[in-house]
C-alpha cells in the first residue's frame, strides 16, 4: 500500500499574497506530498467543496488581508457540515497574535506566522497526519 | 460511512474515498470495485490528451459546464505528473477548472501520475469505475501533457479527442507516431490566436495518411478561453459514440476493458508478490550470483516467477 498525504493549500476571501501559498505548495511536493493549490480568491464554500471532492488530509489556509477571524472558522464549519472532520485544517500569514487562540478554539488546529520555516510547516503536518508521505 | 452504498447512492464523500484507496492500493477499495462493478456500464468515457498547456484543463470545464447545463451528471479525473525525486506533486489542472468546480453535478478529482510514464495513474481505471457506479453520465480523463508515449488513456475511455495549440506544427510531425494514432477527434484550441487554420490544415495532412476504419476523425477549430465552438465538440463526441455503437465496436470496446480490467488487477498483484519474492534473504545469494555472473537474469527470474506464481 502507497499512502500519500494529499494536501490543499487555499486562499480564502479577496486576499492576493500568493508567494507564501505558492512557496508552501512547493515546499509540500518537495516533502512528496501531493498538493492540490485553489489559486486566489476562493470562498469558504469553493474551499470546503474541494477539499471533499479531493479527499485532502489536510486544507492550509493562508491569509495576509486580516480576514481571517471570519474566514477560517466559516471553513471549519461548512467542512464539519459535510461530515469531514477527520481534516486537519492548519492557519497562516499575517495573523496577530491575540487571534491565535480564538482560531484555535474554532477548529484551526495550528497558526503559522511570516518567518516560519517551511520545514516547521512539513513537520507539522507530518506529525499530525497518521500516514507516511 | 458506508463507502460502498454511499459510492452507489452518489455520495461526495463516499466517491472521493472510494478512490483514495483504489489509489493506495488499499484492500477497502477492491472491496468497494467489488460491490458496485455492477452498477458500472452507463457512464460514457471520454480521454482527453495533447501537449502541455495545449488547454486541456480549460476545455474540458467548458465541456462539463455544457453538458451540466443540460442536466448531465459530469465526472472528470485530471492527472498530472509526480516529481520522480520527491514523488509529491503539485496538482495544477484543478486551477483552471474552478469555474464549475461549484456546478451541482460535477465532481473533479485531481491524481498525481505516481510514477506511472503512459500519462496517466494506474488507479485512474478503476476511479472512473467508481464515478460510473455514482452514478456520472460523463467522465473525462484529462492526461499529463502528453508527446508521443503517453497514450494509456485510449485504453481507459471510448472517444479520445486530441487537443492541440497553434504554432506547434513540429510537435505535430513528432506526434505522428504517437498519440496522433489514438486521436477520435482533433482540437485546435487557441482559435482566437492567429495560425489555427495553419495547424488545423497540417493536423489534417497528417490524418490524409492514416488508414481509415468508417471514422474520419474531424478537426475543429475551438476557443476554450472564449467558450466557443465547445458545442461542436460536443456534437462530435456525440456523434462518435453514435457511430461505435451503431458498428458494433463499442461492444468490443467493453469487452476489451473489461480484459484491461482484468490485467491491470493481474499486474499489480504480481507485481506486488514478485518484489516480496526479490525482497526474501534466500534470494539475495541468488542476485549476487547473476551480479558475479554465475548465474544470470532469465533463469533467476524462472525461479522467482514459478515462485510468485505459486503464492498468488
Ligand atoms: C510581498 C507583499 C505584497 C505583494 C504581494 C505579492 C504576491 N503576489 O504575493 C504586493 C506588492 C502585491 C502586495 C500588495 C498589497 N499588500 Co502586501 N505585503 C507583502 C509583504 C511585504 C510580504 C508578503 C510575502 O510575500 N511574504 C513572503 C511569504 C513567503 O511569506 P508569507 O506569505 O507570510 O508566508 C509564510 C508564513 O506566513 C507562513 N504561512 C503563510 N500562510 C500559511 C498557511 C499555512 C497553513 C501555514 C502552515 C503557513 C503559512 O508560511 C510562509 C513561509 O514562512 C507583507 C508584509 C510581511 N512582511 O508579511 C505585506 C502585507 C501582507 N501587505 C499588506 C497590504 C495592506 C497590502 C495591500 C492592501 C497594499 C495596498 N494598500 O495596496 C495590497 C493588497 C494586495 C491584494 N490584492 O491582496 C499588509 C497587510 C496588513 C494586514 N493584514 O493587516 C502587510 C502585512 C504589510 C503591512 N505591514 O502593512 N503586498
Ligand atoms: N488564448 C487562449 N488561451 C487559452 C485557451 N485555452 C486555454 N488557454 C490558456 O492556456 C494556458 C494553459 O491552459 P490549460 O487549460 O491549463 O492547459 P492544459 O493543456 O490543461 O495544460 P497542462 O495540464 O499543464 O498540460 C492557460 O494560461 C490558459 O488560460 C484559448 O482558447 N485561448
Ligand atoms: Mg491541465
Amino acid at each position: 500500500m502507497e499512502q500519500k498525504i494529499r494536501v490543499l493549500v487555499a486562499k480564502p476571501g479577496l486576499d492576493g499574497h500568493d508567494r507564501g501559498a505558492k512557496v508552501l505548495a512547493r515546499a509540500f511536493m518537495d516533502a512528496g506530498m501531493e498538493v492540490i493549490y485553489t489559486g486566489i480568491r476562493r470562498t469558504p464554500e469553493q474551499i470546503a467543496e474541494v477539499a471533499v471532492q479531493e479527499d485532502v488530509d489536510v486544507v492550509a489556509l493562508s491569509c495576509l488581508s486580516g480576514a481571517h477571524n471570519t474566514l477560517f472558522p466559516k471553513v471549519v464549519d461548512l467542512l464539519r457540515g459535510k461530515g469531514a472532520d477527520d481534516i486537519l485544517i492548519m492557519g497562516g500569514g499575517v495573523i496577530p497574535e491575540d487571534d491565535i487562540s480564538f482560531l484555535k478554539q474554532h477548529g484551526i488546529s495550528e497558526v503559522f506566522g511570516p518567518g516560519t520555516p517551511l520545514a516547521t510547516c512539513v513537520n507539522y503536518i507530518r506529525s499530525h497526519v497518521k500516514k507516511e508521505a | 460511512m458506508d463507502v460502498k452504498l454511499g459510492v452507489l447512492a452518489g455520495d461526495t464523500r463516499a466517491v472521493a474515498r472510494a478512490i483514495t484507496w483504489v489509489e493506495n492500493g488499499d484492500p477497502r477499495g477492491a472491496e468497494v470495485i467489488r460491490g458496485v462493478y455492477g452498477s458500472t456500464g452507463r457512464a460514457y468515457i471520454v480521454g482527453v490528451t495533447g501537449s502541455p498547456g495545449a488547454g486541456k484543463s480549460t476545455l474540458v470545464s467548458r465541456l462539463a459546464a455544457l453538458l451540466a447545463a443540460r442536466g448531465q451528471k459530469v465526472g472528470i479525473l485530471a492527472v498530472d505528473p509526480s516529481s520522480p525525486f520527491s514523488g509529491g506533486a503539485i496538482l495544477g489542472d484543478r486551477v483552471r477548472m474552478f469555474d464549475v468546480a461549484l456546478t451541482r453535478d460535477v465532481y473533479i478529482r485531481s491524481m498525481a501520475t505516481r510514477g506511472s510514464l503512459g500519462g496517466l495513474n494506474r488507479a485512474t481505471r478503476m476511479a472512473a469505475r467508481i464515478l460510473d457506479a455514482a452514478g456520472f453520465d460523463w467522465i473525462f480523463v484529462e492526461t499529463v501533457g502528453a508527446g508521443q508515449s503517453e497514450v494509456d488513456v485510449h485504453d481507459v475511455a471510448y472517444t479520445t479527442a486530441v487537443v492541440m495549440a497553434p504554432g506547434m506544427g513540429d510537435d505535430i510531425q513528432a506526434m505522428k507516431a504517437g498519440i496522433m494514432e489514438i486521436g477520435d477527434l482533433f482540437i485546435i484550441n487557441k482559435a482566437d490566436r492567429d495560425g489555427a487554420d495553419r495547424t488545423a490544415t497540417q493536423v489534417e495532412s497528417v490524418l490524409q495518411l492514416s488508414m481509415t476504419t468508417g471514422w474520419n476523425p474531424p478537426v475543429l477549430k475551438v476557443s476554450a478561453e472564449q467558450n466557443t465552438g465547445i458545442e461542436s465538440v460536443v456534437d462530435t463526441i456525440e456523434r462518435h459514440r453514435t457511430h461505435l455503437v451503431a458498428s458494433g465496436k463499442l461492444d468490443a470496446l467493453k469487452i476489451r476493458m473489461a480484459k484491461l480490467d482484468v490485467l491491470e488487477i493481474l499486474k499489480a498483484r504480481l507485481a506486488d508478490t514478485m518484489k516480496q519474492q526479490l525482497d526474501q534473504p534466500a534470494v539475495q545469494a541468488e542476485l549476487e550470483k547473476v551480479a558475479s555472473k554465475q548465474s544470470d537474469p532469465y533463469s533467476l527470474a524462472d525461479i522467482i516467477f514459478e515462485e510468485s506464481w505459486r503464492n498468488t
